[in-house]
């Protein structure tokens, strides 16, 4: 039974961490009309921003002692990565606005390989640990019911923060009242006033910025890994099929079921663990094929 | 289609062995008939699977073990791999066409997902190694394809076979129908066709060609591996039937001898090959999506004349008789 417990808080854990990645490709999806295929690749990005911020970034501009520590990367890696986003939504995705959306599709694939192909050049694909987890995150806490580790239960904690933050901003201000136009009718909204095209693109910065904060959560727990984002990616693909597009609640709800699920499948019947996600996506198709949160 | 280019691609193909390594013109072949498949799916019915490798890789895996650990010859072996692709795609088709665009997509996607963990963690499939030694065998008991000649000709006879199969399809009213699904589905719906049937019909049809394809690349290198059913192949097939022309028959074929050709030149700089494949695939994407048989046939046009065609690849495959809107 313990078990079960424990490997279901370490799911949900993980689910924090879907629940943000399909947060941002849902608000994208939105706005641009794109599913963000390069999702992963910006997670991956995140952590490595961590990484090198800690261990290399010093010693390249000439100052060995100069660490970027964790603290900062959770603040500088989502700043960095969502410029990194700006620049190619400027330069690449707003020149297919009015093309078929398979075809962001492909454009953002082609994105993901040239950054995955990047890295994995000069970093190891069987991963490299990061040595920074701060030392009051180390060791276990005791949450009365279960011992769990400090660091999955820190992570947990600031992902669900990000999350409902995120909603909140998107369901009840007024900057998410425009973007929620915008998603509707986006010349309507142009019509008002509003400088779409600037939206487009800090919405775009947002979503990558969330997935590199993702990425710099995950980077203590996993070690970094040039493919860490393409095993993400397409287990993201199949919670935002099963939960929809449509709402923000619904991602976040889904999410973090799904982690769950997995972690509890881990326990149950372990060889299953790693295709849970797709299983339950194809009973939801049979059931509802519009997804649990979605409208098409 | 065009008597010329069918004769030209049957020399070409008798003479290639002759002037290329054989197993690099097999493999050439493999892919061009895979791409083939795939085309049908995107290129004349408007549906973007990126799950293709599912088919290639499961068919390989199955036509390996077939062969060699049931005994069975080549011939039955890579029947039964491409019927067990068209079954797979027949249940990964029912779901997928449930749902639209790139919904579609990420829905192939995560059930080849599937697929792959199953090879990966299988007791039959030699996990991270792949099937190795699978023997060539005797086609018909007869035939002994262990000689690279007589293998190739048997690959070349398949990837004729597959390519005709292709073009046949597109050019009948059933592929007329498909067609008319790619350009507007819910006319098509209103016109009373059966859409998910058709929808569905293709997707079989295109699974089972990727497992033809598979199952002979299986029998060729004599193994497979997880690189077959891996995310990557699929993407790379769409990268093929893209660089090459959606929706032109010939441009599959050149873009997978593209591709795979850039594969093997560029093996010695190693991981940097995936960043130089993605890079094609934005290039592709933003100013080439007519990719190169479709771009030369623009070429044709504007220098020799001919029916105009609108069309400015706002869809990814958009007829050559699309109306301008």
């Amino acid at each position: 039974m313990n078990a079960i417990l424990v490997q279901a808080m370490l799911g949900l854990n993980n689910g924090a961490f879907y629940a943000m990645l399909s947060l941002g490709l849902a608000v994208i999806f939105g706005l641009l009309n794109i599913v963000n295929f390069a999702h992963g690749a910006f997670y991956m990005l995140g952590a490595f921003v961590a990484l090198i911020g800690l261990t290399q970034f010093g010693g390249w501009i000439g100052v060995p002692d100069l660490q970027v520590n964790f603290w900062w990367a959770l603040l500088l890696a989502p700043l960095v990565v969502g410029l990194i986003g700006m620049l190619v939504e400027r330069t690449m995705l707003r020149r297919l606005s009015g093309l078929d959306h398979l075809y962001g599709l492909l454009l953002t694939f082609g994105i993901a390989l040239v950054l995955q192909g990047f890295f994995a050049n000069f970093y190891n694909t069987a991963g490299t640990p990061y040595p920074g987890k701060p030392e009051i995150l180390e060791g276990v806490t005791d949450l009365g019911f279960m011992m769990f580790p400090t660091y999955r239960l820190f992570a947990l904690v600031f992902s669900l923060v990000v999350c409902f933050a995120t909603w909140f901003m998107i369901e009840r201000t007024k900057l998410g009242a425009i973007l929620r136009a915008g998603t509707e009718n986006p010349k309507l909204v142009e019509a008002f006033g509003v400088n779409v095209p600037l939206l487009v693109t800090l919405t775009y910065g947002f979503g990558v910025g969330l997935a590199a904060l993702a990425g710099v959560l995950a980077a203590p727990i996993y070690s970094v890994s040039p493919l860490m984002g393409a095993d993400m990616i397409i287990v993201v693909f199949a919670v935002v099929v099963i939960g929809g597009m449509g709402s923000i609640m619904g991602s976040i709800v889904t999410g973090l079921s799904l982690g769950m699920i997995e972690g509890i499948t881990k326990v149950v019947y372990a060889p299953a663990s790693s295709t849970v996600v797709f299983l339950i996506m194809a009973v939801v198709l049979l059931m509802r094929p519009a997804g649990l949160f979605g409208r098409e | 289609m065009n008597r010329w280019l069918w004769i030209a691609l049957i020399v070409l193909g008798l003479v290639a062995p002759f002037v290329f390594y054989p197993v690099f013109v097999m493999k050439l072949l493999c892919f061009a008939l895979f791409a083939c498949a795939f085309n049908l799916l995107l290129g004349y019915t408007g549906l973007l699977s990126f799950g293709h490798a599912a088919f290639f890789g499961g068919a390989a895996y199955i036509t390996g073990h077939a062969v060699k650990v049931w005994g069975l010859t080549p011939e039955l072996g890579i029947l039964l791999g491409t019927a067990a692709a068209g079954v797979l795609g027949l249940v990964v088709g029912s779901l997928a066409i449930r749902r639209h665009g790139i919904y579609f997509a990420m829905i192939t996607l995560a059930l080849a997902q599937i697929v792959y963990f199953v090879a990966l963690k299988a007791p039959y499939t030699g996990g991270e190694d792949g099937l190795q030694g699978i023997p060539r065998g005797q086609l018909f008991g007869l035939i002994d394809l262990e000689q690279s000649l007589n293998m190739y000709y048997l690959v070349l006879a398949i990837f004729l076979g597959g390519f005709w199969l292709v073009a046949r399809v597109v050019d009948s009213p059933f592929g007329q129908v498909l067609k008319a699904i790619r350009e507007n589905e819910p006319r098509a719906l209103s016109l009373g066709y059966d859409v998910a049937r058709f929808k569905l019909i293709a997707f079989v049809i295109s699974a089972a060609l990727a497992g033809t394809a598979g199952a002979t690349k299986a029998l060729v290198f004599q193994f497979a591996t997880l690189t077959d059913v891996h995310w990557a192949t699929s993407g790379e097939v769409v990268l093929m039937t893209l660089l090459g022309g959606v929706g032109t028959l010939l441009g599959p074929v050149v873009g997978a001898f593209t591709v795979v050709s850039l594969h093997s030149k560029l093996s010695f700089i190693g991981a940097w090959v995936t960043v130089i494949i993605g890079a094609t695939f934005i290039v592709c994407v933003l100013l080439f999506r007519r990719g190169i048989v479709g771009e030369l046939a623009e070429l044709y046009r504007k220098q020799f004349g001919g029916p105009r065609r609108p069309n400015n690849h706002k869809k990814l495959a958009p007829s050559p008789r699309q109306r301008e809107a």
